[in-house]
C-alpha cells in the first residue's frame, strides 16, 4: 500500500541517517557497559581504594547510595527514552477514535490499557479530558483512563522489575489496571455528569470536532523528542531520586529492623491503611519512592504494604488534583481520590494475605 | 499567515511561542502570534495535547516543543497569503 498522501510536503532531511541514529546507539552502549560494571566499580572503589569495611554501617549505606543512584539513573534514562519513542506512535486522537462508541466495561478496559500504555503528561490532562468527553466517550470510561495513567507508572514498573523481579512487577501492573477499570465503572454509575464543569459537556456532540494531529513526525523528530523528554524528566526528578536513595541508604544502614517491623510489619493490621494515608499527601514520582521501598523491603516490611504505599504516592497527587479542578467539581475530585484510595488499600491487604 | 499558540501559559507553551516568533523572524515573515489559553477554545481545535501551534486554522504541532530551526521548516510549508 502506498504511503498516505500527506497535506504537507515531506520535511527536508536535515541530517544524514547515521547522524540521527549514532548518538542514541552510542549512549545505550555506554550506559549498558556502566550498568554491567556498576556493582564491581563501587566494590573496588569503596573497599579496595578507600578502604571502608563492607560490614560497617557507613560502608553499607554509602555503597547502597552510590550503587543505587547509578543503577536507577541509567535504568530511567534508558527506559524513558525508549518509551517516549514508542509513545510517539500512539496519539490521543487515535485513542479517542478507538474509544468512541464503546460500551462501558469494554470501554473501561480499553481506556485503562491506553492509560497504562500512553498516559497524558499532567499538562495535557485537561485538553485530553475535554477531547475524550467531547467525542462522546462516557465519563466513567474517561475516568478509567485518568486513573490508570498515573497509577500504573512505567518508571515504577521497570524499577520494580529491576529490584524485585517479574512477580511484584506483574502484580503491580495487573492490580493497578483492575483498580482503574473498577473505579471507572463505579464512578460511571454515580451519574458523574453533574460534577463536571458545564463547558466540557457543551463541547460534547459538537459535530465538527476538528481532527487535529499535527504534522506526521520524522524519525529524527521522534528521537529529538525522546531526548528532550528524558533530559527534562531526569532534571525534574533527580532531587527526589537522591532524597529517596539517601533515605533508603539511611534506613539500610541505621534504622533497626525491629522498629520498622512494629510500625509496618505484617503483625500490624493497620499497616496498609497507614501506608496509604501517609502516601496520598506525600507526592513524589516513582523514582523517589522505589529506593525507599527497596530499603524497607529489606527490613521486613511486607510487599503488599509497600506496593500500596507506592501506588498512593504515585497515583494521587495534589498538583494533579489542582489541574483537574479546571474541569471537575471538587465533589468528583473527592470521589476520585476516595475510590482510588479504597482500591489501593484493598489491593494492599489482598497482597499481604496472598503473598 | 495566522499563527496561534494553544496552551495554558505553562513553561512549554511560552517556549513554543518564543521559538515560533524566532522561526518566523528567521523566515522573514510577518505574522501576529496569538496565544489562546481558554480550555473550551483549545478543545474547539480538537487538540488533546498542549502546547499546540496552529497556522491558518491547521494544527501543525501538537504536544511538543520543536526547535526554532524545525519550526522554521514546518512554518515554511504554509503558503504565504
Amino acid at each position: 500500500m502506498p504511503e498516505p498522501i500527506s497535506l504537507m510536503p515531506a520535511p527536508p532531511q536535515q541530517r544524514p541517517r547515521w547522524r540521527v541514529w549514532a548518538p542514541p546507539a552510542a549512549a545505550y552502549a555506554a550506559g549498558g557497559l556502566l550498568y554491567a560494571v556498576n556493582g564491581r566499580l563501587w566494590d573496588t572503589l569503596l573497599w579496595d581504594v578507600v578502604g571502608l569495611d563492607p560490614a560497617s554501617r557507613l560502608g553499607g549505606a554509602l555503597h547502597f547510595f552510590l550503587y543505587d543512584t547509578v543503577k536507577i539513573l541509567l535504568l530511567l534514562a534508558g527506559i524513558v527514552y525508549a518509551i517516549t519513542v514508542a509513545r510517539s506512535f500512539i496519539t490521543p486522537e487515535r485513542m479517542r477514535a478507538m474509544l468512541g462508541g464503546k460500551r462501558e466495561g469494554v470501554g473501561n478496559a480499553i481506556a485503562a490499557t491506553l492509560g497504562v500504555a500512553a498516559p497524558f503528561c499532567s499538562c495535557s490532562a485537561v485538553p485530553g479530558f475535554i477531547g475524550f468527553v467531547s467525542a462522546g466517550v462516557p465519563l466513567g470510561v474517561t475516568m478509567s483512563f485518568l486513573i490508570a495513567s498515573p497509577l500504573v507508572n512505567e518508571v515504577a514498573l521497570v524499577l520494580l522489575l529491576g529490584s524485585f523481579g517479574l512477580g511484584p512487577a506483574v502484580l503491580y501492573a495487573v492490580t493497578g489496571f483492575a483498580i482503574a477499570v473498577i473505579a471507572g465503572l463505579v464512578i460511571g454509575r454515580m451519574n458523574p455528569e453533574r460534577w463536571v464543569e458545564p463547558f466540557v459537556l457543551e463541547a460534547r456532540g459538537r459535530t465538527a470536532v476538528a481532527m487535529a494531529g499535527g504534522l506526521r513526525p520524522a524519525w529524527s523528530d521522534r528521537l529529538d523528542l525522546a531526548r528532550t523528554e528524558t533530559v527534562a524528566l531526569l532534571r525534574k526528578i533527580w532531587p527526589w531520586l537522591l532524597a529517596g536513595i539517601g533515605i533508603g541508604a539511611f534506613i539500610h544502614g541505621w534504622v533497626p529492623e525491629d522498629l520498622i517491623a512494629t510500625i509496618a510489619g505484617s503483625d500490624n493490621p493497620f499497616g496498609v491503611l497507614a501506608a496509604v494515608a501517609l502516601g496520598v499527601p506525600l507526592y513524589s514520582g516513582a523514582a523517589g519512592v522505589l529506593p525507599l521501598v527497596d530499603a524497607l523491603f529489606a527490613k521486613g516490611v511486607p510487599m503488599g504494604t509497600l506496593l500500596a504505599f507506592m501506588m498512593a504516592t504515585v497515583a494521587l497527587s495534589v498538583p494533579e488534583m489542582v489541574i483537574l479542578r479546571r474541569v471537575l467539581r471538587p465533589r468528583l475530585i473527592a470521589i476520585f481520590v476516595a475510590v482510588v484510595a479504597a482500591g489501593i488499600v484493598a489491593a494492599g491487604y489482598l497482597f499481604n494475605a496472598v503473598l | 499567515m495566522d499563527v496561534t499558540i494553544l496552551g495554558h501559559g505553562c513553561k512549554n507553551c511560552d517556549a513554543l511561542e518564543a521559538r515560533t516568533v524566532e522561526a518566523l523572524a528567521g523566515l522573514g515573515r510577518t505574522a501576529e502570534v496569538a496565544h489562546i489559553k481558554d480550555d473550551a477554545q483549545i478543545a474547539a481545535y480538537g487538540v488533546m495535547r498542549t502546547p499546540a501551534l496552529v497556522a491558518d486554522g491547521r494544527v501543525l504541532v501538537e504536544g511538543q516543543v520543536p526547535t526554532a530551526a524545525r519550526l522554521a521548516e514546518i512554518l515554511a510549508t504554509v503558503p504565504a497569503t
